[in-house]
C-alpha cells in the first residue's frame, strides 16, 4: 500500500521541481520540505469535527507545500483539547514541521480562562481559518407558533440536551436566554448528535446543530415535516457585521429573530458577550497554526500553500459536503478571524463569567 | 408488509456489488489488517481504520467499504487469541471471554477454546446480518422507543449481572462494583465538568481508560501469578483437545450461542449503550441458563461460547445507530462515519430510504469478513494455541511489552504506565482475596452512563411532569421499561438463588485473617476519599451520584467487616491466593516480579520507551528466563524489531524520558 503512494509521490516531486524552475516564485523555493513529515496535531480524537477537518485538508495541503512533504493528522486528545494545545505550546518546535489545529473548544477555555490553559494564542501564527454556522431548530408544532408569533411560545418549557454550559453551547443558551425562551439544558450529553437523537424521541424540543451536521441529519427530518429550522447564529461579513448565513440565506439570523421579538437591534453587555464567543465559536472555529517564533518565510509557505488549496477549481466543490459554503479565510483575513476569535474584552469576559456562574452554577 | 419488496431488490444489487473478484480481494485486504492490528490488545479499530484512512480518499466507494468493514468486522475475532491464551482482555469486546477461555488455555486446552470461540464468532456475525438485513428497514421507529427512561433500566439490567458474577460473596460483589463505579466517576463530572478524585492531577482528570482498567484488573494479576509459579501456561506444558473438539462444543450450545447473539445484536442496536457490556450480559446469561455451573471461571466452554458469539453480533447491530443515525456507538465506529464521508456518504436516515444497496453491501461485507477472519483464525489457532506449552519467562518480555505499548496508546505518556501499575496491583490483591474482578470492572463500564441516564431521566421526567403528571407516568413507565424491569428483578433474583449454588464447600482450612482484614481497611480508605470528595464538590448533579455510590459501599462495608469480626478463620471470606491457593508454593515473591515491571517503569522514565523495552529483554531473558546470549539477541531483535515496525505502520510514537528531554534523538527513540 506504501508503494504506490510512493512512485506517486516521487513522479509528483519531479514534476513539482520542473514547474518550480520555471516559475517565477524563487523566493519560495527555498522553504523546501520535500522527505519530511509534517505533524498536524490535532487536540481531540479520532472521528470527530476537527479530525474530519484536518483529514480533509492533510493531502490537498501536502500538495500544495514545497517538496510535497507528508502531511500526518496526530490525534493528541485529553483535558478538553487543552492537553494537545499546551504540549504544542511548550514543546513544537518552529521547524515548519509541527502544526496545531484548534477548535472553537479550544478558543472557549482559553476565553473563559480555565486553569489547565497555559498556552496563549497571540504567541501563535495563524495561517487558516475555517468557518461554519449552526441552525437552531424546533418540532413541527412549535415551530408552526413560532411562525405565526415568537411570543406566544414563550411560555413553553423548553428542554434542550447540552453537552455543557462552558462549550459550544454556550452560544444557544445565551442567545435563547436573550430572546426570553425559558430553555432548561440537561446536560451531561456526549457529542450533538445525542442531542439531535433527544430531539428526535421527543425528549428534547429544541435544538441547534453546525451546519455540516444540520445539512445531512436534519434535512431529511424537516423534510419529513419533523423539525423545522428557525434561526441561524449567522456569518460574519468584511466589516465584521453580523448576517445572514450564506449555506442557509433564507433562514433569519438570531440577530434579526431578537430585533422582530423586542422591536430594537440587539445591544448591551449580553449582546457584546454572545457576538464576541459566536464569532470564537462559529465564524473563527477551526484554525492552523504554527508555533512561536517561526520564520517568516515557513509562515509565508503555509499561508501559501492554503491559499492554493482553497483557490483550487474543484475546492468549493469538495469542501461544500465536508464543509459547508463557508469562508476558508488565508493571510490577512485569517489574522483578522484570530483577532475577533482570541480577542474577547477582560469586562465581557467578567460578564459571562459572572452569567454562567448565576444560571448554571458553573465556577470557573 | 413490503419489507421484501424493498429489501430484495436492494439485496441483490449490494450481492452484485461486493461479489466481484476486486471488492472480495479489498474486503481480504481489510481482513488481513484487521486481524494484524487486533492480535494487538489495546489497538483496536481506531488504530487500524487510522491506518487505511489516508488510502480511503479516491477509492471506489464499495472497494473502500468493503476494506474498512474487512478491518472493523474481525477485530473482535482475533483479540481473543490474546484473551484466550495469554488472559489479556484484548479490547473491550472479549474481557467476559477470558474468565473461561485462559483457565482452558492453562489446562491445555487452548486449541479446543480458541476454535469454539472462533466458530461462535462466526456465527455471530452471520447471525448479526442476517437479523438486520430485515431489521434496518424498520429499525429506526424502535431505536427511537427507547428513550432515557428505556437506557437507564438496560444499564441497571447489566448492574443485576453482578449478582451472578459476584462469586463466593455478594457482599464482595456489590463493594467492588460501586469501587468500580467510584473509580469510573474520577475526572470531569459528565454533566457540569466539576472534577472528582483527582487531586488536581491532569491525568487523572480525565479519568481512566478501558484499557488500562481491563489491562490492569485481568492481565497484570494472572501474568505475574504464572511468572511466580515459573511454568508454561498450560500446567503440563501439552496442547490436549484439538480444534475439532472445539467446533462439536459449539454445536452442543448452539442454542445457547444463538440466544447470546441476540442479545448482541439487541444491545449493539441500541444507541448510547456501548458494546463493552454486551459480553458480560451474554456471559450472565450464560451462567444464569446453565444447570451445571461449578465449572464456571474455572474452564467452562460455555463461557467462551456465550460472548463470543455476542460481541461479533453486536458489531452488525452496532451499523443500525452508526448508519441511520450518525451516532458512532464505538471509537471506531466513529472514524468509521469519517472513512464513509471520505467516500461520498454520510451516515443518517437517507441511508436506508436512498442509499439501502450501500447500506446493505455494509452489512454483507461485515457477514463476508467474519467467514473470512473466524476461518483464517480457526485454521491458525492449532499453531497458535503452541504457545502456551512455551515456557512462561520466556514469553513475559512479549507479553509485557504489549500490554505496556497498549496502555500507552490510551493517553501517550509515562503515566499510563503508572496507571497500569497501580490498577494492576489492585488487580493482583482482589486476585489473591477472591474479590470478583468482574464486578468491579462491570461497575467501572457502567458508571458514566448510570450516572448521566439517571440524571437526565430525572430532568426530562420533571419537564414532562411538570406539563402534565400522565405525560410524565407515560414517560417513566414505557411497556419496554416495565418489560426491563421486570426481567431485571428475575435476573437478580436468579443470581441471588445461584450464588449459593457456586460458593465453594467450606473448608476446614485455617486462613490467616489479618491481610483480608487489611485489603478490607485499604478499601475501605478508598471508600472514605470518594465520600468526602464527593461531598466538597460545589455543583449538586456532580455530587449526588458519586456520594450515594460511596454511601452504599460503605454500608456494605460496614456489614462485610462485622461480617469479618465475628467470621472463624476457617471462613472463605478470608480466602487468600498466597495461603491456600495456587500461588501457596510459588516459586517466586509476588514483589519480586513485580519489581521487573516496576523496573521498566523506571527505565521508561529514563530512557523513553524504546530504549526501556530493549534493556528489558536482555535483562530479564538473561536474568531471570535464564536463555543464552544468542537466544537472547533473536528474542530481543524480534520483539522490538516487530514493536517498532508496528508503531512505525500506525504512526504511534513511543512515550520519551529523561533521555529525550536532554538531547535530540531520532525516532523511534525520540519521543512524542
Amino acid at each position: 500500500m506504501q508503494k504506490p503512494n510512493f512512485v506517486r509521490r516521487t513522479l509528483l516531486k519531479a514534476i513539482v521541481s520542473a514547474m518550480a524552475l520555471g516559475s517565477a516564485s524563487v523566493a519560495m523555493a527555498e522553504v523546501n520540505m520535500a522527505g519530511k513529515t509534517v505533524d498536524w496535531v490535532i487536540p481531540f480524537s479520532e472521528g470527530g469535527g476537527s479530525d474530519k477537518w484536518a483529514r480533509f485538508y492533510a493531502p490537498l495541503l501536502s500538495e500544495q507545500l514545497p517538496g510535497k512533504p507528508n502531511v500526518v493528522v496526530k490525534n493528541m486528545p485529553g483535558a478538553g483539547s487543552t492537553k494537545g494545545a499546551n504540549w504544542f505550546a511548550s514543546r513544537a518546535k518552529n521547524d515548519g514541521l509541527t502544526i496545531l489545529g484548534t477548535s472553537g473548544s479550544t478558543q472557549f477555555p482559553y476565553l473563559l480562562g480555565d486553569k489547565r490553559v497555559k498556552f496563549d494564542y497571540a504567541d501563535w501564527n495563524v495561517v487558516l481559518a475555517s468557518a461554519t454556522g449552526g441552525v437552531a431548530y424546533l418540532p413541527a408544532d412549535l415551530a408552526a407558533k413560532w411562525k405565526q408569533d415568537p411570543k406566544s411560545i414563550m411560555d413553553t418549557n423548553f428542554v434542550f440536551g447540552s453537552q455543557g454550559a462552558t462549550r459550544l453551547d454556550l452560544i444557544p443558551l445565551l442567545a435563547w436566554t436573550m430572546l426570553g425562551l425559558k430553555v432548561d439544558p440537561v446536560f451531561g450529553i456526549k457529542g450533538r448528535g445525542d442531542g439531535r437523537l433527544m430531539f428526535e424521541r421527543g425528549e428534547a424540543n429544541i435544538d441547534y446543530q453546525t451546519s455540516g451536521a444540520f445539512l445531512s441529519k436534519v434535512m431529511p427530518l424537516v423534510k419529513e415535516g419533523k423539525a423545522v429550522p428557525i434561526m441561524t447564529w449567522g456569518a460574519l461579513d468584511a466589516n465584521g457585521e453580523i448576517v445572514r448565513d450564506p449555506t442557509f440565506p433564507d433562514i433569519p439570523t438570531f440577530k434579526e429573530v431578537y430585533t422582530q421579538v423586542k422591536g430594537e437591534a440587539p445591544s448591551g453587555e449580553a449582546w457584546d458577550a454572545w457576538k464576541a464567543f459566536f464569532v470564537a465559536g462559529f465564524p473563527a472555529q477551526k484554525m492552523v497554526f504554527l508555533p512561536k517564533g517561526t520564520d517568516q518565510e515557513i509562515i509565508d509557505t503555509y499561508s501559501n500553500a492554503f491559499k492554493a488549496v482553497t483557490s483550487q477549481p474543484d475546492f468549493p466543490e469538495k469542501a461544500k459536503k465536508r464543509l459547508g459554503v463557508y469562508e476558508q479565510a488565508t493571510g490577512a483575513k485569517a489574522d483578522a478571524f484570530k483577532k475577533l476569535g482570541t480577542e474577547v474584552a477582560p469586562n465581557t469576559k467578567a460578564w459571562i463569567k459572572k452569567w454562567l456562574k448565576d444560571r448554571y452554577g458553573v465556577n470557573l | 408488509m413490503d419489507i421484501f419488496g424493498t429489501a430484495l431488490p436492494a439485496l441483490l444489487e449490494a450481492f452484485a456489488l461486493i461479489f466481484t473478484f476486486e471488492q472480495i480481494g479489498w474486503l481480504i485486504v481489510g481482513v488481513l489488517l484487521g486481524l494484524s492490528v487486533g492480535v494487538f490488545p489495546g489497538l483496536g479499530g481506531i488504530a487500524g481504520l487510522s491506518l487505511v484512512l489516508p488510502f480511503i480518499y479516491g477509492m471506489e466507494p464499495v472497494s473502500g467499504l468493503a476494506m474498512m468493514v474487512g478491518l472493523v468486522a474481525v477485530i473482535p475475532t482475533s483479540d481473543t487469541f490474546a484473551s484466550v491464551l495469554m488472559g489479556i482482555p484484548g479490547s473491550s469486546a472479549s474481557q467476559a471471554t477470558v474468565l473461561d477461555g485462559f483457565p482452558l488455555a492453562k489446562k491445555g486446552q487452548a486449541a479446543r477454546a480458541l476454535a469454539a470461540a472462533f466458530t461462535s464468532s462466526l456465527f455471530g456475525g452471520l447471525f448479526g446480518a442476517v437479523v438486520l438485513t430485515f431489521f434496518v428497514i424498520i429499525a429506526r421507529p424502535i431505536v427511537l422507543a427507547f428513550g432515557l427512561p428505556e437506557l437507564l433500566m438496560l444499564t441497571l439490567l447489566g448492574f443485576s449481572m453482578v449478582g451472578v458474577l459476584a462469586g463466593s460473596s455478594l457482599l464482595k460483589g456489590i463493594i467492588a462494583t460501586c469501587v468500580g463505579v467510584l473509580v469510573g466517576t474520577i475526572g470531569e463530572a459528565p454533566a457540569q465538568g466539576s472534577s472528582r478524585l483527582d487531586f488536581g492531577n491532569w491525568y487523572l482528570m480525565d479519568g481512566f481508560q478501558l484499557v488500562i482498567i481491563g489491562l490492569g484488573i485481568f492481565a497484570i494479576p494472572e501474568i505475574i501469578s504464572l511468572l511466580r509459579q515459573d511454568r508454561a501456561i498450560s500446567k503440563d506444558a501439552k496442547l490436549g483437545a484439538g480444534w475439532i473438539d472445539g467446533m462439536k462444543d459449539w454445536w452442543r450450545n448452539r442454542w445457547l450461542s444463538i440466544r447470546c447473539s441476540t442479545i448482541g445484536v439487541i444491545v449493539g442496536v441500541i444507541p448510547g449503550l456501548g458494546g463493552s457490556v454486551v459480553d458480560w450480559i451474554a456471559y450472565g446469561h450464560t451462567m444464569q441458563t446453565a444447570k451445571d455451573k461449578s465449572q464456571f471461571g474455572k474452564g467452562d466452554i460455555r463461557g467462551v461460547v456465550g460472548p463470543e458469539s455476542s460481541n461479533n453480533a453486536k458489531e452488525g447491530g452496532g451499523l443500525v445507530p452508526t448508519l441511520l443515525f450518525g451516532i458512532p456507538g464505538s471509537g471506531s465506529m466513529a472514524v468509521f462515519i469519517g472513512g464513509m464521508i471520505l467516500l461520498g456518504y454520510d451516515a443518517g436516515p437517507q441511508m436506508v430510504t436512498n442509499d439501502l444497496p450501500i447500506t446493505y453491501t455494509v452489512v454483507w461485507s461485515l457477514a463476508l469478513a467474519n467467514v473470512f477472519g473466524a476461518g483464517l483464525c480457526l485454521f491458525m489457532s492449532g499453531g497458535i494455541a503452541r504457545l502456551t506449552t512455551i515456557r512462561f519467562p520466556l514469553l513475559v518480555p512479549f507479553l509485557f511489552m504489549m500490554i505496556t505499548f497498549a496502555a500507552f496508546q490510551s493517553r501517550q505518556t509515562l503515566w499510563d504506565l503508572v496507571a497500569l501499575v497501580g490498577i494492576g496491583l489492585l488487580g493482583i490483591f482482589m486476585r489473591r482475596f477472591d474479590w470478583p474482578r468482574p464486578a468491579f470492572l462491570i461497575g467501572f463500564v457502567l458508571a458514566s452512563q448510570a450516572e448521566v441516564y439517571t440524571y437526565q431521566a430525572y430532568q426530562i421526567a420533571g419537564s414532562k411532569f411538570r406539563q402534565a403528571s400522565e405525560v410524565g407516568f407515560d414517560y417513566i413507565f414505557s411497556p419496554i421499561v416495565i418489560t426491563l424491569a421486570v426481567i431485571t428483578v428475575v435476573s437478580v433474583w436468579l443470581g441471588a438463588r445461584q450464588s449459593k449454588a457456586i460458593r465453594p464447600p467450606e473448608t476446614t482450612f485455617k486462613w490467616n485473617k489479618k491481610p483480608a482484614v487489611w485489603f478490607a481497611l485499604f478499601i475501605t480508605c478508598f471508600l472514605l476519599a470518594s465520600f468526602i470528595d464527593a461531598l466538597m464538590v460545589d455543583v449538586m448533579i456532580d455530587k449526588v451520584f458519586p456520594a450515594t455510590i460511596a454511601g452504599i459501599a460503605l454500608f456494605a462495608m460496614a456489614l462485610l467487616l462485622i461480617k469479618m469480626n465475628r467470621a472463624d478463620a476457617t471462613s472463605g471470606i478470608f480466602y487468600d491466593v498466597e495461603v491456600g491457593g495456587e500461588e501457596a508454593d510459588a516459586p517466586h515473591g509476588l514483589w519480586k516480579m513485580l519489581s521487573w515491571f516496576l523496573g521498566l517503569l523506571v527505565l521508561t522514565a529514563l530512557f523513553g520507551f524504546a530504549i526501556a523495552i530493549t534493556l528489558f529483554f536482555i535483562g530479564f531473558l538473561r536474568l531471570q528466563a535464564g536463555a543464552s546470549w544468542m537466544r537472547t539477541a533473536i528474542l530481543t531483535v524480534c520483539g522490538v524489531g516487530f514493536l517498532i515496525f508496528v508503531a512505525y505502520m500506525l504512526n504511534r510514537d513511543f512515550p520519551p524520558g529523561l533521555l529525550q528531554e536532554l538531547v535530540e534523538l531520532p525516532w523511534p527513540l525520540r519521543g512524542i
